[in-house]
């Protein structure tokens, strides 16, 4: 097996092996009503893990995915609940301010030549500022079309539901997929990870490349505040708190390496269920408290640190065994 | 095409570096099919030539033609498209992708626009056999080792150019094999027709496989020769600058009857480093160390030292074994070493003169026993005066100076702290003239005081005059050591030139 499939595969063990003890004692977690749930409640978490994949393999990172989830409610809620906007067209708006965003901090990141960390966490306070000018208080929408949207889903068999911000996060998960492995620009995003210097003698366009890196970021982080505002049916400043850090976490307990190079977007996906089990199994309990889903992530991220350091220090590259020329 | 006619051709280029010129106007001609070698030694203007030519810098005077119309190279890339590719010392592609990959970053097969991974591999296949290289175009690049990575570098450059190859230095990191293999898959590119440039510092490997040599000094064309018309010691003294009259070597002479013995090195080397080397120094003995760049020189000095530990061999130190795995160990032991590259190894730039000068003392006396400000100033002042650094104020950045007080700052920095035995590695380098000779004067006075040293230079007339033996480094190996009538520039060349086990051209 190739050593970038391991981490992955590792995950999907541990997915499947912390599933069947789940279920072992709460037999009902084994269900197309929790499945169903599975993916509603982490619709959001999930279409911004995709991208926040993509910054990551390329050596990358988004501290800004939770603001401008938390902004882009706030935006879609004022413009659709105080100014009359139908939400379509308040989400092409925010679809269209984040990637312009993200295209700025890619800018920044590109041509000041300033890491990612710092720019990215700038764009957080931005972000995050600018959503609590607009209001302090978490404005409701209540639009027809929001129930329209909330009324679309598929029956499963067993009283699951699979809503519509689930089915879009799969098709998220699987363009991103597509995206990563077989475009061009996928490539690209892989070698700017393996090393920005070699990718840019051989060719790669790494100005273009990096700037629409965090325009995919910003502009999917403002899909999942789409979600999130359908989710909770409101836009207020202060939504998705630190879920930044669960994107990352999620990434890399899906097999991404947090340096960069290798990484899977399907991956991110088993990271994502991964999270969402420990979450559903804690509600199950009823007994702990919910900050064991952290220590719980805690841990996880952890041995997944370590797990790939394993990995990738035995075998480093160009000083395995030399073969035969 | 004229057989005659160049492919890629540089006419009166000239380039200048603030007040430094790295290239006086150099001509320099590549024709098809075959294979020409740089050559110079470091800051000759090979790298500048080679970055005008694949258009990563832009001349400030003279000419770049291809197939004899002018171009303007805007960038490496743009230089492809004209044909030109280049393969670097460093390999520059990606070890976390796929061998197939590699090969066709940028230029994918798409299929409804997306990368057809089916065909690229099997096209990779075709590509690799050909070099016959047989290996899975899907595995991971990182996990072959640099010889394969070199050779699907060289298979990209030609696919994407394919009118001339630049190689620089590819085979530093090679070893013997794979050297072979490489220069089998060069000699197939030259019958193919291309043009390839080869740079390296390893003249067997440029009487390998070159067919003609272009050799610069100084930032100037020296000369452009057929190989064949020129013996290795030509190609040095070409290199060199040397034009002496060779006396050749005589025997060797009696061993002077020196004073005691300081350090015994036997067998001293490190794998990957330089081969095991035995070496006796006495007090009050400089040891000049002679050869080409990439010959090993500074590797010695790095191993000696513990910058680079040793991994085999035995050292005694007035007779008594020791060891040196690191630079404490070394320092504890009396060892100093001013090294090669001052601004990145040796100053600490934003600290004044007089931190630079007690640091090494400062190490040596540890943790607990600080040297308060006047006890700083005191040895600072003293070495200041002694040494003849010309600086406003002892408190002044050291980067503010020039290189000339700069490597005295550092000599002082190990004298202050008492050394039995130094380490200087190109002392001289980049350095004006009269502080030039204060540096040689010094050297001589503190081999007069009793000091062993042992000093690397690329200057042989000032290696003459102040060594009291001199080794000579060849492919990372001892080769010679020289004394007493042999020490002169012209036996050197040849010491340098020579290749014991040299039957062929």
């Amino acid at each position: 097996m190739k050593r970038s499939l391991r981490p992955l595969a590792a995950t999907a063990v541990i997915f499947i092996i912390a599933y069947a003890l789940a279920v072992l004692q709460f037999p009902n977690m084994l269900s197309t009503r929790v499945l169903g749930n599975f993916l509603t409640d982490n619709a959001f978490l999930g279409i911004a893990a995709v991208g926040m994949t993509f910054v990551i393999i390329s050596g990358g990172i988004d501290l800004s995915v939770g603001a401008v989830i938390g902004f882009t409610g706030v935006l879609i809620a004022v413009l659709t609940t105080w100014l009359g906007i139908h939400p379509l067209v308040a989400f092409a708006i925010a679809l269209g301010v984040a990637a312009l965003f993200g295209a700025a901090m890619g800018f920044t990141i590109h041509y000041l030549q300033v890491p990612s960390f710092i720019v990215t966490l700038a764009g957080m306070f931005l972000a995050r500022g600018g959503a609590s000018i607009i209001t302090q208080d978490s404005v409701p929408i209540k639009h027809e079309f929001y129930a329209t949207l909330g009324d679309l889903m598929i029956r499963l068999p067993g009283g699951g539901r699979l809503s519509f911000i689930g089915m879009l996060m799969i098709v998220v998960f699987l363009g991103g997929a597509l995206l990563a492995h077989r475009t061009k620009f996928g490539s690209y995003v892989y070698a700017l990870g393996g090393n920005s210097v070699s990718a840019s003698l051989m060719g790669v366009p790494v100005a273009r490349t990096t700037v629409q890196i965090y325009m995919l970021s910003s502009t999917l982080a403002a899909l999942a505040g789409i979600v999130f505002s359908l989710y909770t049916s409101a836009g207020y400043p202060l939504a998705a708190v630190g879920v930044e850090l669960d994107a990352i976490s999620a990434v890399v307990i899906g097999g991404t390496l947090l340096t960069g190079g290798y990484g899977f977007v399907l991956g991110t996906f088993v990271g994502v269920m991964l999270l969402g089990l420990v979450q559903t199994y804690i509600i199950f309990d009823g007994t702990l408290s919910s900050w064991w889903t952290k220590i719980v992530i805690g841990v996880l991220l952890f041995l997944f640190i370590v797990l790939q350091r394993v990995i990738f220090a035995a075998s480093a590259p160009g000083e395995k065994s030399p073969e035969k020329v | 095409m004229a057989d005659g006619q160049y492919v890629l051709e540089a006419r009166g280029v000239i380039k200048i570096f603030g007040s430094q010129t790295a290239l006086d106007s150099v001509d320099f001609g590549l024709r098809r099919g075959e294979v020409h070698a740089l050559l110079g030694e470091n800051g000759a203007g090979k790298s500048t030539l080679i970055k005008i030519l694949t258009g990563a810098y832009q001349p400030d005077g003279g000419q770049v033609l291809v197939d004899g119309q002018p171009v303007t190279l805007d960038n490496p890339l743009h230089a492809q498209t004209h044909g030109i590719g280049t393969v670097y010392q460093e390999v520059n592609l990606l070890p976390n992708r796929s061998v197939a990959e590699n090969l066709y970053l940028g230029h994918q097969p798409t299929r409804f626009g997306l990368v057809d991974h089916r065909k690229m591999e099997r096209d990779a296949r075709v590509l690799l056999t050909r070099y016959g290289l047989d290996l899975d175009p899907g595995s991971e690049l990182g996990s072959h080792s640099v010889a394969v990575q070199q050779i699907v570098a060289i298979a990209r450059a030609v696919q994407l150019s394919g009118k001339v190859l630049i190689l620089d230095e590819p085979t530093a990191s090679l070893d013997r094999n794979e050297v072979e293999r490489l220069f089998e898959v060069i000699g197939d590119l030259k019958r193919a027709g291309l043009a390839i440039i080869f740079i390296t510092h390893f003249l067997d490997q440029v009487f390998a496989i070159a067919d003609r040599v272009t050799v610069l000094r100084n930032g100037k064309l020296v000369e452009t020769q057929v190989l064949d018309a020129l013996s290795r010691t030509d190609v040095v003294r070409l290199m060199l600058g040397k034009d002496i009259a060779f006396s050749g070597a005589t025997d060797l002479e009696p061993e002077n009857p020196t004073t005691d013995v300081l350090l015994q090195f036997s067998g001293y080397g490190r794998k990957n480093g330089v081969a095991p080397f035995d070496l006796t120094i006495h007090k009050g003995e400089v040891i000049g160390v002679a050869g080409l760049l990439g010959s090993g020189r500074t590797e010695m000095a790095r191993i000696m030292f513990g910058a680079d530990p040793a991994d085999q061999g035995s050292l005694r130190v007035n007779d008594k074994p020791a060891s040196v795995r690191n630079t404490t160990d070394a320092i504890s032991l009396g060892f100093g070493f001013c090294p090669e590259d001052r601004k990145a190894e040796g100053i600490l730039g934003d600290l004044s003169v007089r931190e630079n000068i007690i640091i090494a003392l400062q190490g040596k006396l540890g943790w607990f026993k600080a040297l308060n400000r006047d006890e700083q100033l005191e040895i600072a002042g003293r070495f200041g005066e002694s040494m003849d650094i010309r600086a406003a104020s002892l408190d002044m950045p050291v980067k503010l100076l020039s290189g000339g007080n700069q490597q005295k700052v550092i000599l002082s920095r190990w004298l202050a702290t008492d050394p039995a035995f130094l380490i200087l590695d190109e002392p001289t380098r980049g350095i004006d003239v009269g502080a030039h000779a204060e540096i040689v004067r010094t050297i001589n006075r503190l081999r007069d005081d009793g000091m062993a040293m042992v000093v690397i230079s690329s200057e042989l007339d000032e290696v003459v005059a102040y060594s009291s033996r001199i080794v000579v480094m060849r492919d990372r190996e001892m080769v010679a050591e020289l004394r007493g009538k042999n020490i002169n520039p012209g036996v050197i060349v040849q010491a340098i030139a020579n290749n014991p086990d040299e039957a062929t051209p």
